[in-house]
This record gives C-alpha cells, sequence and structure tokens, in this order.
C-alpha cells in the first residue's frame, strides 16, 4: 500500500445519513485494469488533496454498457444502463464525474432518454474547476519545461466537444504544450474505441496506435499526456512497439497533477 | 416556319425538365422507404446548420486549396444560372438578350462582365480538379472503391463544366452585337479575335451553335445528376438541414430495447404472459440487415454523397490498411438502394425479395474495423453520417445473428456475469483503493 486514500462508499456514507456532493464513477478500466487503477489512485489523491466531498459506488457500481453498445448488443448495454440508473436514482445522484471518456459519453447522453438525468464531468473538466475555484494548488515545478502533447479522446474530445480543460490543465503545469499535427476535432483515434480494445484488429498494414505514436514522435514531447484509460493502454503499447519506452512517457493528466502537488 | 426555333427550344427545355421530375419523385419514393425518424425539431439551429454548411460551405475551407476551389466554383455555378434565365425567356420568345432591353447597358454589362470572369475562374478551377485527380493522383481519389465508375463519374463531371463554361465564353465572343457594345466582355473580347477571321454569317452559326449546345448542355447536365455522384449540389441543402444535432457521441437508445428490457426488469411482469388477442404484434428487426431497415436520413445522406473521400482520408482504420473506408458505405448503401428502387418498379410497386441484403455489398470485416471515432462524421463537408449505418449492421449482426467475433462475445459474456469486460469479480471492484 502506497498511502492512504480516503474513499467514502455511498452505501456506507447513507447509512451514516450524510450525501456525497458529487458521484466518482470509477468504471470497470478504472477498477479492475492494472494501469488504470493508478489513474484512479491519482485521481482519488487530488479529490482527497481538494477536500472533496465524494463517493464511489464500489460494488454496487456496474460497468457502464459502453463497450457493449459499441460492439452493438444494444439489449445487454441498456440492461446495465437501466441497472446503474436505478442504484445511482436510488442514492438520489445529481453530480457524477468519471476519468473514462467512455463512460462520462454513455452517462451523460445517452442515460437520460432510460431515466438517468446526471450533471456529468470529465475529471478534467471537474479538476479545472477545483483549480480555478483555487481548491486545489499546483505547483508548477515537477514538469517544468517538459515538452508534452495531448492525445484527445475521441469520446471527450470530437464526441463531446470538451478540448480545452484538459489543455488548460496542462499548461498549469508549467510545461510546453506541444500539438500533434492531428489534434482536436481531427484528432486521430488510439485504436480502442467502438470495443475495438477487447479484440483484435482487422487485417492492415499497422495498428492504429502504432500510427497515432507516429504522430506524437514528430512532435519530439517527452510526455505524451491522455485523459482516458483506453488510449493510455493503447499508447503506451504503441510507445513500446515503436522502441520509445524511457523516451516518452505516457501518463494521465490526472497523474500529472497528481505529481505536481 | 417562322416559331419553328421556339416550338423546338419549348419541347427540349419540357423534356428535360420532365425527366428531372421523374428522377427527383424516385428518389424521393426512395429515401422514403428508410425508416421514420423525427428530424424536424429546433428548427432554429437545422436552418442555422444549413446556412452554415451547405451555402457558406463552413466544412469544405477546413482544406483550404479544394475549399476555395471549391467556393469558385460553387459561386459560379449560383451566380452563372442568372444568365440561363435570359437564356431560358429568349428561347421561349425567340428573343435576343433580352436584358439589354430592360437593363441599361452599364449594368448588363456589369452583370456579364462578372459571370465571364466566374467561368474563366470556374474553368480554371474545374482544371486545377481535374489534375488533382488525374496527375498529381491525390489518394483518396484513388482507393479501391474509386475504380471504374466512380472514377469516370467524377472525370465527366469536370469535363462538362469545361465544355459548358467554354461554350458560355465563346457564345458571347461570337456575339457580334454583345462585342460591339464593348461592356461586359471582359474575357471574352480575348477569344474574339480568334474567330475574327470568319464571315459574319459564319460567326452567327457559331454563336447560334454555342448558345444552343449551352442549354441543351445543361438540360443534360440536370438529368445526368441523377445517375451520378453530383446530386450533392441539391441534397447537401437538405441534408444539412437534417443532419444530427446530437453530440456525435450520442448513439440512438433502441425504444424496441428498451421496451423489452423494461419488462424483463419489472417485478410484476408476468414473464408467460401471452399478448392480449387481437393485439398481433410486429415482430421488430433489431438493427439494420437491409438499406429499408435503416432511417431516411441515413438514404438521404447515401444520395448526397459526392465521393470527395474526406471521410476515407480521416478514418483510423482506413488509415492502416482496413478494409473499411466510410465513404465506401455511403456509396454501397445508395447502391443497393437502387437496386432496391429498381426491384419495386418492376414488380408493380411491390419489393420482391432478391435474396440479397446490404451484407452483400458491405461485408462484416468493414463493419468490425470501426472505432467509432466520429472522424469520418466530423470530415464530411455535408455532415454525413456513415457511423450510424455501421451501428445499425453492427447490432443487426450481434442482436439478430449472434455474430459477433469471438473476443467481443466474451467481452459481452463478462459484463452480463460480472458486470465488467473483463472476468474479474464484482466483489472486487474496490480492491484498487489498497494496492
Amino acid at each position: 500500500m502506497s498511502e492512504a486514500l480516503k474513499v467514502p462508499i455511498m452505501a456506507d456514507m447513507m447509512t451514516a445519513g450524510t450525501t456525497p456532493d458529487i458521484l466518482f464513477w470509477v468504471g470497470s478500466a478504472g477498477s479492475f485494469d492494472d494501469r488504470a487503477k493508478k489513474i484512479t489512485r491519482a485521481f482519488v489523491k487530488l479529490l482527497n488533496k481538494a477536500n472533496v466531498n465524494f463517493a464511489v459506488l464500489g460494488t454496487e457500481e456496474s460497468s457502464s454498457g459502453d463497450a457493449a453498445k459499441r460492439a452493438g448488443n444494444e439489449f445487454l448495454f441498456q440492461m446495465q444502463a437501466i441497472t446503474n440508473i436505478e442504484v445511482m436514482n436510488m442514492y438520489e445522484v445529481k453530480k457524477i464525474v468519471t476519468c473514462c471518456p467512455h463512460s462520462y459519453n454513455t452517462i451523460k447522453n445517452e442515460y437520460p432518454e432510460l431515466g438517468g438525468k446526471y450533471e456529468v464531468y470529465h475529471h478534467t473538466e471537474f479538476l479545472q474547476q477545483l483549480l480555478k475555484e483555487g481548491k486545489l494548488k499546483i505547483s508548477g515545478d515537477t514538469f517544468k519545461g517538459k515538452k508534452v502533447t495531448f492525445h484527445d479522446p475521441c469520446y471527450l474530445g470530437r464526441a463531446n466537444e470538451v478540448y480545452e480543460a484538459p489543455r488548460e490543465l496542462i499548461k498549469s503545469l508549467g510545461v510546453d504544450l506541444v500539438e500533434m499535427k492531428r489534434n482536436k476535432l481531427n484528432s486521430l483515434c488510439c485504436g480502442a474505441g467502438g470495443a475495438q480494445m477487447f479484440k483484435e484488429p482487422e487485417p492492415g498494414s499497422m495498428d492504429i496506435n502504432v500510427l497515432r505514436t507516429e504522430d506524437a514522435m514528430e512532435t519530439s514531447a517527452e510526455i505524451i499526456a491522455t485523459g482516458c484509460p483506453f488510449c493510455n493502454t493503447m499508447m503506451t503499447d504503441g510507445v513500446k512497439a515503436k522502441d520509445q519506452e524511457g523516451k516518452i512517457e505516457v501518463l494521465d493528466i490526472a497523474e500529472l497533477l497528481a505529481k505536481s502537488l | 416556319m417562322k416559331y419553328i426555333d421556339n416550338i423546338l427550344f419549348i419541347a427540349i427545355l419540357t423534356a428535360g425538365l420532365w425527366f428531372f421530375a421523374k428522377n427527383i419523385k424516385s428518389l424521393v419514393r426512395n429515401i422514403k422507404l428508410g425508416k421514420d425518424i423525427d428530424r424536424t425539431d429546433n428548427k432554429a439551429a437545422r436552418w442555422k446548420n444549413m446556412a452554415k454548411i451547405a451555402l457558406g460551405q463552413g466544412k469544405m475551407v477546413r482544406r483550404p486549396v479544394s475549399g476555395l476551389l471549391h467556393i469558385v466554383v460553387y459561386v459560379g455555378f449560383i451566380l452563372i444560372n442568372i444568365e440561363v434565365l435570359e437564356i431560358v425567356i429568349d428561347g421561349v420568345f425567340g428573343t435576343h438578350r433580352i436584358f439589354t432591353k430592360i437593363l441599361p447597358d452599364s449594368v448588363y454589362g456589369f452583370l456579364i462582365g462578372n459571370f465571364e470572369v466566374l467561368a474563366f475562374l470556374v474553368l480554371v478551377a474545374v482544371i486545377i480538379f481535374w489534375i488533382r485527380r488525374n496527375v498529381i493522383k491525390i489518394a483518396r481519389f484513388w482507393n479501391n472503391e474509386m475504380k471504374g465508375w466512380p472514377r469516370s463519374d467524377g472525370n465527366m463531371i469536370l469535363y462538362f463544366e469545361m465544355v459548358l463554361m467554354t461554350l458560355f465564353l465563346v457564345m458571347n465572343a461570337t456575339d457580334i452585337h454583345f462585342q460591339e457594345m464593348n461592356t461586359g466582355n471582359v474575357i471574352s473580347q480575348y477569344i474574339a479575335p480568334i474567330f475574327s477571321g470568319l464571315e459574319d454569317s459564319t460567326l452567327h452559326m457559331v454563336e447560334r451553335g454555342a448558345w444552343w449546345l449551352h442549354i441543351v448542355g445543361i438540360l443534360i447536365f440536370l438529368n445526368y445528376l441523377y445517375y451520378s455522384k453530383h446530386l450533392h449540389i441539391l441534397l447537401a441543402f437538405p441534408n444539412t438541414f437534417f443532419a444530427n444535432l446530437n453530440p456525435k457521441g450520442q448513439f440512438t437508445n433502441d425504444a424496441n430495447v428498451t421496451k423489452e428490457v423494461m419488462m424483463m426488469m419489472d417485478p410484476d411482469a408476468d414473464p408467460y404472459a401471452m399478448p392480449a388477442e387481437g393485439a398481433e404484434e410486429e415482430v421488430a428487426t433489431f438493427g439494420a440487415k437491409d438499406v429499408t431497415d435503416l432511417s431516411w436520413v441515413n438514404l438521404l445522406n447515401a444520395y448526397t454523397c459526392t465521393e470527395c473521400g474526406r471521410c476515407t482520408s480521416e478514418c483510423p482504420a482506413n488509415l492502416t490498411g482496413k478494409k473499411l473506408s466510410p465513404r465506401k458505405i455511403m456509396m454501397d448503401t445508395r447502391d443497393r438502394l437502387e437496386e432496391v428502387g429498381k426491384n419495386i418498379d418492376a414488380n408493380n410497386g411491390e419489393f420482391k425479395d432478391d435474396g440479397k441484403n446490404l451484407f452483400d455489398w458491405i461485408t462484416k470485416e468493414e463493419i468490425w474495423a470501426c472505432t467509432s471515432c466520429n472522424a469520418c462524421v466530423e470530415a464530411c463537408p455535408v455532415n454525413i453520417d456513415p457511423l450510424s449505418i455501421i451501428m445499425d449492421m453492427r447490432r443487426y449482426l450481434v442482436m439478430e445473428e449472434s455474430a459477433a467475433p469471438a473476443e467481443l462475445n466474451n467481452m459481452m459474456q463478462n459484463v452480463e456475469n460480472n458486470g465488467a469486460p473483463w472476468p474479474y469479480n464484482q466483489m472486487d471492484r474496490l480492491k484498487w483503493v489498497d494496492e
């Protein structure tokens, strides 16, 4: 155990008669994937530091259904969505924050029609707010002067037009933010979306994550900043495939911030 | 015999417009074969989209070179059509340049002068387009789906425009009266010397020839539209009006599925209940197997696509050598829709099962290669949405045929059994806290 995190659980809070200001939707990747768990921990560290009154669903959380839906299984998606909505409505959840753009997109855009209406934030949007309100203070020394490029997650960028929040956060670190030739609305997918994360790619001339890593290498960035656990995995694999380990680090924005406290 | 020209003109014009109307009728009928979907909400935003994207070419200029050249051709096309109005009036009534009688010479000269400059610029732009396609061989015009007819179709349209613009300028250059007016002949005065050796009567014949070929050419072009990829000059407007206004990441929730899921999860529902007598329920197909399972907006999209390939050139799957090309999805949808339409025409208005469906055009390999990243939707200059067709076809494969790739079946089984795409126990969801 590295350092103790305060992670209040929804059910416990209800028993104690308290309510959180916001629900942290961890997501399946954030709960189980070894790399993504580090992002989850980094984000919670920031929440703790800013004294945010939050809670997680813990074992009551289940897959958002995003992967099932993009794979074409609308039944499974709606089963998941409606189950999750029942749980969240029972706890009278109003606000949700998540580190996963896939959960973010489906809860924000596809849950309302099924009865789940919440204010949903991507963690970069939420962190930007905390910074603005002065609840979170970042020292600009850890990464000062480093070249950082940001890879837009499709489900945050094109899908929901959030381009500035992650960039503002990166700039607050005193780094040199360099853009890839394909960025913002022209950004290139990492290759994981649409349930591709869970299958081998179709035959082709190369893997998408390798092409995207080449985009990043052209900027000669030392750090690829991400805002999605799947993008993180894909870019980390891409960096390995291009023999750039040790030269390029792939880090979530929450991790960059947590290391700059 | 004095009126033979007028009668001939009216006959040609009527035939041209009649065929065009007939084609538009088939087009509308075919689009209506799609499933109903409401795209009449938020009219203000829809008009705004149409004004910005279709009328204002807002998305075209994201690629400045082709965008600006396109604006030249687009503006030229629209404005020079004012001249067609004069041609039609002259043709019907046997007048010659009727507007010279109505407008002051200076105004007429100003108008025609602008048309001449535009015609010249269009000619230049179209030649550059031809060079981009055939000499520079820009990659997106040479993908697999662009072999054969689609490629010659693209060139044919450019030749049409070259010929029409040349005829317009030659018509002006050989019009003795117009050249003598010496106002508005900003370009044609430099072409006139080419014909200077000709007798006045020959010159008149050349002028008449160019005049007739110009208007007949326009009518042929109008009727060529339906058979070509060029319908976007008309359909870009309704297409941007009816385009999706929701966030791009929001996919539709199938209402039929919602009904069934709600029933399954309702503790009071009787699982053995029989449907009430007489209430014969229509069996809903999930997803899309054929074009008639798609929405009418998807079908409008297919007719609107002008095969520019911006979508495909931004598609991560296509860029890395996969078979998927969003442009091909649109072309295939249109080809199949045309076939279904012809089938209906040949069978007295009823579709006769031909044993085929959209999967005979679009393979599963293409469908499964999509990352749903929306790059194609973003790239389309007229807001076509190939992604929604891909998703509907995936839904059909998974929910009707259980034909997902094995790895995806594993993933879905995990979600079903333990609420995560991986085989971890739901009870372990909080382990990250203590790691």
